[in-house]
């Protein structure tokens, strides 16, 4: 078994709603993990039960084969990449201070970071001229690219991404997915996908995991999912995405 | 970090009283021009004996006198025989002035003979308006209960005052009123109150042309003029001011009590006292002006120098302890909701209250330390306020992305939380200095200076250019603080915030 991140049992309740329950998972290395579902099906509740900003009710998460405790988990946030919808990005810093936030506060040479930077930029496509502007003055995909870069900046071995282009245009979406995959293949990066978008799942993910209320549904490629629905609530869900890309 | 709000507030205090807090023989006086007099008196008489001596002018009503004498804050002030037996000594019946005195040593304190006047208690009209009612003495009042009474407060509260007055004559008004002494004269004069109170040595009687109405019951006790002291004060400066004793009568105090009026200089009113005595005993030694009065840029600079200093090291010590008390209160939960509580029910003390609780308070009592503290609490609120609810409004996402990084909870307080949170603490400061400018002037009612010193005297001498001389500049201060304060959010929001 080479997985980076296990999953076992895990569950996790909102007051008396179970937001995922009793959740076993494994993401493999070097593949793209896609968590798809509707609204609320405790996709993102995942990615945030494993950079530590919930905390389980039950089950273990093991990164690494070490089991996450609040005494491991800032070494663990620091192997760990996490970019969200909105990206993230702290107003008050530059695009490069956002970047090398976190190796500055390591105490990373000069040098190292500035190399490691202009890498970065050249895998997301970034224009180095535009490194000192603020996230204001930035468009939503410039600040989606930067996010990206911050959240690679100190190499992690598992990135986890929350609906990073849920809130773009459809154009800058699409160079996105594209720049996304090449940048996934060129790292040989593991990564963990939240998206509710079937076609972004299929062209991004390796495996797909499909959940709903809080469990997992069915794991498997596009062609798993379509061709053998584990239930009513897959073919449906299948054919609902499917409609509207026809359309 | 739980003591630290504490462990920040009493060294600051300490170091602030230190050097705004000199040790000379230090006169009270009463809020009220013959009292101003009276201590410019006792200043000079001191000073000429070679002692080093501070007024401080307007400190409050008795009891806020009495207290600091008592504790030490102040060493002299001028005091009336009724008032000590009646609000000092809380005694109904008359003391005689011997039994008076036994009773004031025992408190460790002595008392002058008498001054030479009597300043008593009168209820006073408008003399037209009496005329035209036929109204001549207290008792007559009875026959027109429809005359508006406008009383000050001290009056209206004192064991020798309005309510046993009204008693012993049986006086029926159907309305009495509490107002300012000096503002009570403005609303005789515009008809909205036809009987006040006022001393028998009142220079406004003769200029406001009132009338004494007589007490045909003799009511009023005797109220002579003494100095009050501490037998703390050394025996040459007591000798000095005992030089004083029976030489001021009632004419010559009325005299002195106008020309302070008429001048609105009570120093140069007290010089007028001395002018016959100085001219024989120095043989005409020729005295600059200046020795009697600062001139008004001079004034004004002292005035604005203190008022800074007030507002200034109050607004210092608000911050100090406020940011992280915001910080604390932006966690929420219990504690989070008693700091803000706590901060909002200080606002809504009015601050004459405010003041007024913590004179008798050991440490503070009569003093700048108090002003300060009372600017400091009132300086609070905004600074919490603005702290918790900047750093709550940072949103969930950008929140969790410094945590998602692995931040430290340090780092992200320093570099991520505050700078986003620093237009609204800055906000939150501003506003402060703005409210401390604006209450300082607050801080002369208990003889901590500034530009309330002006507007105080003003008030009392019902004199409108005084009140302006301190009112005005506090403005422009509150301007320029707010301006200034613009200046430095360019330079402290981080340019990011800005766009």
């Amino acid at each position: 078994m080479n997985a980076l991140v296990q999953l076992l049992g895990v569950s996790k309740t909102f007051g008396d709603a179970p937001a995922v329950h009793t959740i076993d998972l494994s993401v493999g290395r070097g593949k793209t993990m896609v968590l798809i579902g509707p609204s609320g099906c405790g996709k993102s509740t995942l990615l945030r039960l494993i950079i530590g900003l919930l905390e389980s009710d039950s089950g273990e998460i093991r990164f690494d084969g070490t089991q996450l405790r609040a005494d491991n988990i800032d070494f663990v946030r620091r192997r760990v990449g996490y970019v969200i919808q909105e990206g993230g990005l702290f107003p008050h810093l530059t695009a490069r201070g956002n970047i090398l936030l976190m190796a500055r506060h390591l105490g990373r040479g000069q040098n190292e970071m500035l190399a490691r930077l202009g890498d970065l930029c050249g895998l997301t496509r970034f224009p180095e001229n535009l490194l000192g502007r603020y996230p204001l003055e930035l468009s939503g995909g410039q600040r989606q690219r930067v996010s990206l870069m911050r959240a690679l900046m100190l190499s992690p071995e598992l990135l986890l991404l929350d609906e990073p282009l849920g809130a773009l245009d459809p154009l800058v979406r699409a160079a996105l997915q594209k720049d996304l995959k090449e940048i996934f293949a060129r790292l040989q990066q593991t990564a963990l996908l939240v998206t509710h978008d079937l076609a972004e799942a299929a062209y991004l993910g390796d495996e797909i995991v499909l959940m709903n209320e809080g469990r997992i549904v069915q794991q498997g490629s596009l062609v798993d999912l379509r061709e053998r629905p584990a239930n009513n609530f897959v073919s449906d869900f299948i054919n609902a995405q499917q409609s509207l890309t026809v359309i | 970090m739980r003591l630290l709000p504490f462990s920040c507030v009493l060294p600051f205090l300490i170091f602030i009283s230190g050097f705004l807090y000199a040790e000379p023989v230090v006169i009270g006086s009463k809020k009220f021009t013959e009292s101003y007099v009276l201590g410019e008196i006792a200043k000079r008489r001191l000073s000429d004996a070679g002692f080093s001596a501070d007024h401080r002018q307007g400190m409050g009503g008795t009891i806020i006198l009495w207290e600091a004498l008592r504790t030490g804050q102040i060493d002299v002030y001028p005091e009336y025989t009724g008032t000590i037996a009646q609000e000092i000594l809380k005694r109904s019946e008359p003391l005689t002035f011997e039994q008076a005195a036994n009773e004031l040593r025992k408190a460790g304190i002595g008392m002058t003979e008498p001054l030479g006047f009597n300043n008593t208690y009168a209820l006073v009209m408008r003399r037209n308006r009496a005329n035209a009612l036929g109204v001549r003495t207290i008792s007559d009042l009875q026959k027109h209960p429809e005359l508006k009474i406008g009383l000050t407060h001290e009056f209206l509260d004192r064991q020798d005052g309005w309510r046993p007055l009204a008693q012993q004559y049986q006086l029926n008004p159907r309305s009495v009123l509490g107002i300012d002494h000096a503002l009570g004269y403005a609303a005789l004069n515009n008809g909205s109150v036809d009987v006040k109170d006022a001393y028998s040595t009142d220079a406004k009687i003769s200029e406001n042309n009132l009338v004494v109405l007589e007490d045909d019951q003799r009511f009023f006790p005797q109220y002579q003029a003494v100095f009050l002291f501490r037998f703390a004060l050394s025996e040459e400066a007591v000798t000095a001011l005992r030089k004083l004793e029976g030489t001021i009568d009632e004419e010559r105090m009325t005299r002195l009590n106008a020309e302070a009026e008429r001048t609105k200089n009570y120093t140069r009113a007290a010089s007028l006292y001395f002018e016959p005595e100085a001219a024989s005993a120095l043989g005409g030694r020729v005295r600059s002006t200046s020795a009697f009065g600062e001139d008004f840029p001079h004034k004004l600079a002292r005035w604005t120098v203190r008022h800074l200093e007030l507002a200034g090291f109050s607004l210092l010590l608000s911050i100090v302890v406020g940011v992280p008390l915001g910080i604390w209160a932006s966690r929420g939960r219990a504690i989070g909701h008693a700091i803000l509580g706590f901060t909002g029910v200080v606002q809504t003390i009015p601050s004459l209250a405010l003041l007024a609780l913590l004179v008798p308070l050991p440490f503070f009592g009569i003093s700048v330390r108090t002003a300060i503290a009372a600017l400091f609490l009132y300086g609070l609120l905004p600074i919490v306020r603005n702290t918790a609810t900047g750093l709550q409004d940072i949103p969930r996402g950008l929140r969790e992305s410094a945590v998602a990084l692995g931040l430290s909870a340090r780092a992200s307080l320093w570099q991520i939380y505050l700078p986003m949170a620093s237009r609204s603490i800055l906000g939150g400061i501003k506003t402060s200095a703005v409210i401390n400018v604006g209450t300082a002037t607050l801080a002369a009612l208990i003889g901590a200076g500034g530009l309330g010193e002006p507007i105080l005297s003003g008030l009392n001498l019902n004199d409108h250019a005084t009140i302006l001389q301190g009112a005005i500049p506090a403005a422009i201060l509150a301007l320029l603080v707010q301006w200034f304060f613009d200046l430095l959010d360019r330079i402290l929001i981080p340019k990011g915030l800005r766009l």
